[in-house]
């Protein structure tokens, strides 16, 4: 009886002194590669500066965020997957999709360049890399293997290169390492392998002097990087807190959210390791880059693509499209 | 290297909040389990029933769930939209990470203290009821004898519950300054690129179930020498 009251208790007390410690907490679920270079917490201090909201980052791949948005667990994804983006939106799991930064993937590899893929395209890179592999013993390749927004761009760029993804992959030259960015670099590493990474990431574990793979390919159309920030539809999942949503979103797309994108690790590491979209998108519509992220990362609507589709965007918010 | 984890340690505020919040959690992990293991494991250890030795044998496999899998159960049942206990919006929350360390740790203590207050004479409750005592009041004098052995119970459960990492991340997640534990921590500091943090909770971590698991034995070499007899006067 004393037993049961007091359990009770305890667990009824935590339960209020935690959540008033995060009732202003909104959950967003955001790709490792963002997470990890160390932007979002440098963004989640300016922002809690601001308003009185505490951002709460769960840093997973972009197809598990993506799930975990799906399931009402969280307010606001944050992730660089534009196929998986679209199916999400029109799901109906979202709404309010605005870009907010770019980079670029890059192939990094040992110093030696077994392969000799440096000066290729990314096609021939990689078939020189799968003729190298099928002719060694050893992991060649490490991927990330754990549906994030990386292994997707992976995927597109073997079926680009004319390989069948589900073959491959089975080879022994390739290696799957299911884990965050850091990790699968790491592992690269380990291994003398080459792998598919994020510029940011890649940049940050290099003058970290965490790995010693060297980028041989990078800033191509084809391995353009676009991250997106999107809410989770109130209207389908009601648990969601829309306004805090909006806030952030605001925020990320403001002159101060995204100069601080800009801005980040610009000290550190000499060079940024993302660029803001905002106003490069508003403005500069001739430019190439704007071409390639409007190729790559717009969504499809008949004849006219959008950041956001119209049937996407919340009537009460038109400022985000303004 | 040394230089930078003295550093981190003291520069470092994290650290501390951390480590309280890990103390915090498994600390209330095992007072939960404690408060409704014990009463569970006297009934189980004092009353003959039917299915006993059934009940007894299930608390002493559960020793053994694996932690992921229980994470992932829990992280089902607190889904905010498809879980059953969605709607108390528990799914990331350090009470979360309380409620599933006590449920991993209820089997340790209650068969830990089965075993506790079986080792003691039965001759007691009996000598007690026959000076008048009731069936509760010789209860109670049958759990201060096992006294010893439930606080070992307590204290074991206690070190599972830091060092487990399954329903940490899988119900807590590693969420920077709000759910991130020892043992998640760890983890989330090195693909955070802050390795010396990392080392520093690491070594907070072990030291803790050292000290820990040596204060244990030590105890129970007493109890071996010293304490039983003690306890055996006062009746």
């Amino acid at each position: 009886m004393i037993a049961t009251v007091t359990t009770v208790l305890i667990i009824a007390g935590s339960y209020v002194y935690f959540q008033s410690l995060i009732r202003t907490r909104m959950m967003i679920s955001t790709t490792t590669s963002l997470y990890e270079t160390g932007l979002l917490n440098a963004t989640k201090q300016a922002f809690e500066a601001k308003y009185p909201i505490d951002l709460a980052f769960l840093a997973v791949g972009t197809g598990q965020a993506i799930l975990q948005a799906q399931g009402g667990n969280v307010d606001v994804l944050l992730v660089h997957s534009p196929s998986n983006e679209t199916q999400f939106l029109q799901g109906g799991d979202g709404v309010c999709r605005k870009i907010i930064a770019y980079n670029f993937f890059t192939i990094v590899g040992p110093s030696s360049d077994p392969a000799g893929i440096i000066g290729s395209t990314v096609t021939d890179a990689l078939k020189k890399i799968v003729d190298y592999g099928r002719n060694r013993t050893g992991r060649i390749w490490v991927s990330r293997g754990d549906g994030s927004g990386t292994h997707t761009k992976e995927k597109s760029l073997w079926a680009k290169a004319n390989f069948t993804y589900t073959q491959i992959s089975t080879e022994p030259w390739y290696a799957s390492s299911a884990q965050g960015m850091s990790q699968t670099l790491n592992m690269a590493n380990e291994f003398g392998a080459y792998t598919l990474s994020d510029t940011g990431t890649y940049w940050k574990l290099s003058k970290d002097g965490t790995v010693s793979l060297v980028a041989f390919i990078t800033e191509t159309k084809d391995l353009l990087n676009v991250y997106s920030v999107m809410a989770v539809n109130q209207t389908k999942h009601p648990s969601v807190n829309l306004t805090k949503a909006i806030t952030f979103i605001r925020y990320l797309i403001s002159d101060e959210g995204q100069q601080l994108i800009d801005n980040y690790g610009k000290d550190e590491y000499g060079q940024s390791l993302f660029h803001s979209t905002v106003q490069l998108l508003k403005q500069n519509a001739t430019l190439q880059i704007v071409q390639w992220i409007k190729d790559y990362a717009f969504i499809k609507e008949g004849n006219e693509s959008y950041e956001c589709p119209p049937q996407y965007r919340d009537s009460r918010y038109p400022d985000l499209y303004s | 290297m040394l230089d930078d984890l003295i550093l981190s340690f003291s520069v470092d505020p994290r650290i501390v909040e951390i480590t309280l919040r890990s103390l915090f959690v498994s600390g209330s992990a095992a007072l939960i389990a404690a408060l409704w293991g014990i009463p569970i494991a006297t009934i189980i250890a004092t009353k003959n029933f039917h299915g006993k030795f059934l009940i007894k044998t299930i608390f002493n496999s559960l020793i053994g769930i694996p932690t992921v899998a229980l994470g992932f159960l829990l992280f089902l049942t607190f889904s905010r939209e498809n879980g059953p206990l969605g709607f108390l919006h528990l799914l990331y929350t350090p009470t979360a990470v309380i409620i599933g360390e006590a449920i991993l740790i209820t089997p340790i203590i209650v068969s830990m203290a089965v075993t506790a207050i079986e080792a003691v004479d039965p001759e007691i409750a009996n000598l007690a009821m026959t000076l008048g005592a009731s069936e509760a009041q010789a209860s109670f004098a049958v759990l201060k004898e096992a006294l010893g052995g439930i606080f070992l119970a307590g204290i074991a459960s206690f070190n599972r519950a830091i060092g487990e990492l399954g329903i940490a991340q899988f119900v807590g997640g590693f969420i920077f300054g709000q759910t991130e534990l020892l043992t998640t921590g760890i983890w989330i500091e090195l693909q955070l690129g802050n390795p010396e943090t990392s080392i520093a909770l690491m070594i907070i971590l072990l030291s803790m179930v050292f000290t820990i698991n040596l204060a244990l034995n030590t105890i129970q070499r007493m109890r071996g020498k010293e304490w039983k007899p003690l306890l055996n006067l006062e009746t």
